[in-house]
């Protein structure tokens, strides 16, 4: 998988509700599709994306094949205090990416 | 000389072809509006609840449960035309105080029109703040998506709401 995309405020206060958008290049292949020879592409998408922040899961999204090829997601969180977002994408087969952010808190 | 003919000739059913497909793509985007107005026009009804494809109904079901949704809570800003299957972009999200005592668990969104109704579940926490997620969909052709949202206290919310999609999104 290709190295993710995140998009987080420059900086927050502690209790603002802040939005964290996200985007990873993915085919997100439904096995719906036939090749040229008629044989079904098997399918292979990133079924799971998981949001923590210190450790503590936020959001997590259980994707299907109805979502869009490169996958973009955006969600929210309240601020606890400063700290650390780990992004985890899961795709058919258990390979996953994970991007690490620190996030600001002034 | 009869070859250059019989190529004008083929040249111009092309033509022809082509005119008849822009009119009915021009008829295809004004005429169900010009009907949707006129309510003693029949129109052709997207998906009508009562016989609806077993594949969405069990996943709806399988989502609930034994629960009854009640409406409301849910808003669903998805388009109304999309032109590109492809990507729907969507953007829903469900009243809540997002407390500890009382927040959306999930949010679930099915297809009724593709050939897998599984869009996504969407989970959500106190810490979230808002229940509220962004994405985008493929859908296959016009069709009604369904939100059903889960709360922390077992009750389910259902709001469908109707996109007409021009081009497909499944390869068709």
């Amino acid at each position: 998988m290709q190295k993710p995309r995140v998009k987080l405020p420059d900086s927050a206060t502690v209790g603002e509700v802040i939005e964290i958008k996200t985007i990873i290049s993915h085919n997100m292949e439904t096995g719906q599709r036939k090749d040229l020879d008629g044989k079904i592409i098997p399918r292979n998408i990133i079924n799971k994306f998981v949001a923590a922040f210190n450790g503590k899961p936020v959001f997590t999204a259980n994707l299907g094949t109805g979502i869009s090829a490169n996958p973009y997601i955006a969600f929210t969180m309240k601020v606890p205090g400063p700290g650390v977002f780990e992004f985890t994408w899961t795709e058919d087969g258990g390979a996953s990416t994970t991007e690490k952010q620190t996030l600001n808190v002034a | 000389m009869a070859s250059r003919m019989k190529l004008d000739r083929k040249a111009l059913a092309r033509r022809e072809v082509l005119l008849g497909a822009g009119g009915v793509v021009l008829l295809s985007t004004f005429l169900p509006r010009a009907f949707a107005e006129d309510k003693s026009v029949p129109v052709a009804t997207p998906l009508p609840m009562s016989t609806p494809p077993a594949a969405w109904q069990d996943a709806i079901k399988a989502i609930l449960g034994e629960a009854t949704p009640l409406p409301g809570k849910i808003a669903m800003d998805v388009p109304e035309i999309a032109e590109n299957g492809n990507t729907v972009p969507f953007n829903i999200s469900v009243e809540s105080p997002m407390s500890e005592a009382e927040y959306v668990k999930a949010l679930h969104i099915v297809s009724t029109g593709n050939p897998l109704p599984q869009i996504g579940a969407f989970e959500f926490s106190p810490q979230s703040g808002k229940a509220q997620v962004s994405s985008r969909m493929r859908l296959g052709k016009t069709q009604e998506i369904v939100a059903l949202a889960q709360m922390s206290d077992g009750k389910f919310y259902m709001t469908k709401r109707t996109v007409k999609v021009t081009i497909g999104g499944c390869g068709g």
